[in-house]
């Protein structure tokens, strides 16, 4: 009945694209059948929504997957509450363009526009504003799910029993392995109208970011950061921060930018990177300088360039990021910034950002204190740097975010989020043959099999 | 209620709101401010599409039930739209985007299928359109866009019973077209090339394939400039141009 179609999957770093029997429901009854065909085939199941984050979460070499993206209809908005509910496909590009201008936002925004609400959920997402607002497991009210029994289950946000408790807590960030997720009713937050009013400064170094960053009280507020810098320069940056608006922005650009093929490995040579941040730098006046921008333009500036991750060639590219609590984060960032600077490996995407409190999930990624994120082509040595980059990240007793991860070891993972032993055991219950599965849940033996097969 | 001299938006029939190029069409056409009536089979489906676009854009949203098996569908579709273009501030529309493509073997394997082929894709619709005309000739204005095939410029190994129902809805709409346009409406054939929907999820060969959404774009922005046929990507009248010209002596040992 449902159409399966083997097509290539791969994650947005592009590392590898295997071919994978999928199908792409147009209505809700067709994805409720798709979930059941595939629960039945036994070959595992992988969700996947706008195919966003970086490593193997979304992908799945010999199973099934049912794609989420053309289920993405806006149900049901209180105007009052700004309480919304959406199909799992719906993406924040939709929602930011139907309701800023009627006073609404998503509370957590992530960096990239067509991220769907099932993914939002998935990786519990955080945006510029974390600080400030939480993650998006923080706003939302309940998950309508199909579970691995096949079982159509809501998770309610406020349920009192332990184990609907559990499985809550297990779904946000839980990269949908508790199930197929159908709809997410969540809470939105107000916005004066679409735009924010965007202050840049330059901060010449590490410290000088922390400080910026510690005393800002801006509600949206990130860093740029020079991933070449060494020495004096080591982590200097550019702080930005913002508050939203209601001015008109200047009208938004409609058309894209797109990346039509794959771009030679000379394009982020450690040259080309160092003059690049170097100009990017000084383009900042030293005495800041205050914009304002559609508010699009300031959440997604990357989404200006259709297809960006082609930029770093036909290999594909890693993301490192993570995160240090409070009191790690300068020894802790300097090591990692010397550590990537010393590889001049990095592209011109780096990125500092302060988090506020911890998210809601067992395997959320947001804690309190300082995340860096850093791009790195796909060359030889990335991994060896990444290595170096996750025991860097450990000693300091930081985590890795998930959604751009692709080496983490299952052992790494019980060391560096100490609530995935109660995940894999709820996991462990509600899935015991492992159906939902995904090649990270594999790596990871986040899945059930594992335990069965004698915790291998 | 004249569609020249009015900028009131109207409102439009989509025949067929549960495919991706219908939803894709509602969306767009809500979004000039028009109201929409959403026609088709999954009621359900369709409740679901009438909330979000009510929601993201604030029009007035209609869910008909239509089945093109049904013999009755056109009739009550007349009705129900004669009733509705009362309550529009502006020129009633309609656009249609139904249609069926089994495989060409399975017909092979099962002639009795031409016909539900030719009334999914011709008869069914251009019943329902010859029964809205004339409500377009009493508006004296408004206009109708039937979405065909390329399949329907010629005979193809591959799928010609469905192309041939495709010719026979672009020559309905070109006469339809020689009709209404004596009357201020206007008729547009569109002929999409490859789109990315359901119907073709999966096949093989396809290239140059075109998201709904862009479909959607092209048929509103055609009809602002009153184009009579119009083939999306637009690239695609120089492919068909090919194909058309090539002697049948030539092209019947093809196989494209």
């Amino acid at each position: 009945m449902t159409s399966w179609a083997e097509i290539p999957l791969s994650g947005w770093g592009r590392l590898s694209a295997p071919e994978t029997l999928a199908a792409r429901p147009e209505r809700a009854a067709g994805f409720d059948a798709a979930v059941d065909e595939a629960l039945d085939a036994g070959e595992g199941l992988l969700m996947r929504g706008a195919g966003r984050s970086y490593g193997d979460q979304a992908v799945l070499k010999g199973g099934r997957a049912v794609l989420t993206e053309r289920l993405d209809r806006v149900l049901a908005f209180d105007p009052e509450t700004g309480a919304i509910e959406t199909e799992a496909g719906c993406d924040f590009q939709r929602l930011i363009r139907a309701f800023a201008p009627k006073g609404w936002i998503p509370a957590a925004i992530p960096g990239a526009a067509n991220v769907t609400m099932g993914g939002a959920v998935a990786n519990d997402v955080h945006g510029k504003n974390h600080h400030a607002d939480g993650s998006f497991g923080d706003h939302v009210e309940w998950i309508e799910l199909i579970a691995p029994s096949g079982k159509p289950r809501i998770l309610m946000a406020d349920a009192t029993g332990r184990a609907e408790k559990d499985l809550f807590r297990a779904t946000i960030g839980g990269m949908g392995l508790t199930g197929a997720i159908r709809r997410v009713g969540f809470r939105m937050m107000r916005t004066p109208g679409a735009s924010a009013v965007v202050k840049e400064s330059r901060a010449p170094d590490l410290e000088a970011q922390l400080a910026a960053l510690e005393s800002s009280d801006a509600r949206f507020s990130v860093s740029w950061i020079d991933a070449m810098g060494t020495g004096a320069h080591l982590g200097r940056g550019l702080v930005e921060e913002a508050e939203l608006s209601g001015a008109p922005p200047r009208s938004l650009k409609k058309g894209k930018t797109r990346v039509p093929f794959n771009a030679p490995g000379a394009l982020l040579s450690s040259l080309v990177v160092k003059i690049f941040n170097e100009v990017h730098y000084r383009l900042v006046p030293a005495g800041g300088r205050e914009s304002l921008k559609a508010l699009e333009t300031f959440l997604f500036p990357l989404d200006a360039i259709a297809d960006w991750n082609r930029l770093y060639g036909k290999r594909g590219f890693r993301q490192f990021q993570c995160v240090l609590p409070p009191d790690q984060a300068e020894a802790g960032l300097a090591r990692l910034l010397e550590r990537a600077a010393a590889a001049q490996a990095a592209s011109p995407l780096g990125v500092l950002k302060r988090m506020g409190a911890a998210g809601r999930g067992r395997l959320s990624f947001p804690m309190e204190g300082y995340t860096l994120a850093m791009d790195f082509p796909n060359r030889p040595g990335v991994e060896e740097l990444l290595v170096d980059l996750y025991a860097i990240t450990e000693k300091h007793h930081g985590r890795i975010y998930l959604a751009k991860d692709s080496i983490l070891s299952a052992r790494e993972l019980d060391r560096m989020y100490a609530e995935a032993g109660t995940f894999r055991n709820t996991i462990a219950k509600l899935d015991p043959h492992g159906r939902m599965r995904s090649d990270m849940s594999e790596r990871l033996e986040l899945s059930a099999r594992h335990a069965a097969e004698g915790g291998k | 209620m004249s569609a020249e001299n009015t900028t009131a938006p109207g409102g439009w029939i989509v025949l067929g709101a549960t495919s991706a190029m219908g939803r894709a069409f509602a969306r767009a056409a809500a979004g000039t401010g028009a109201a929409v009536a959403l026609a088709g089979r999954d009621i359900a489906d369709m409740d679901a599409t009438a909330s979000d676009i009510r929601l993201t854009t604030g029009v007035e949203v209609s869910v008909w039930l239509f089945d093109a098996a049904d013999p009755n569908a056109p009739a009550d579709l007349a009705q129900r739209a004669a009733a509705w273009a009362e309550t529009l501030d502006g020129a009633l529309n309609a656009a249609v985007f139904i249609g069926s493509m089994p495989e060409q073997d399975e017909i092979d394997a099962d002639p009795a299928l031409i016909g539900p082929v030719a009334r999914d894709n011709y008869a069914a619709l251009a019943e329902s359109l010859h029964r809205l005309a004339p409500l377009f000739e009493a508006q004296k204005g408004g206009a109708i866009i039937g979405v065909g095939s390329v399949a329907g410029d010629r005979g193809r190994i591959k799928n010609y019973v469905y192309g041939a129902a495709k010719a026979a809805f672009h020559t309905y709409l070109s006469g339809l077209r020689n009709r209404l346009g004596r009357c201020g409406a206007h008729v547009m054939t569109v002929k999409p090339g490859f789109v990315d929907t359901a119907m073709t999820w999966g096949l093989p060969g396809m290239f140059l394939v075109a998201r709904p959404e862009e479909v959607a774009e092209s048929c509103l922005a055609g009809l602002s400039k009153g184009r009579n046929v119009l083939y999306v990507p637009w690239f695609w009248i120089g492919i068909m141009t090919i194909i058309r010209t090539v002697p049948e002596r030539i092209f019947k040992k093809l196989s494209i």
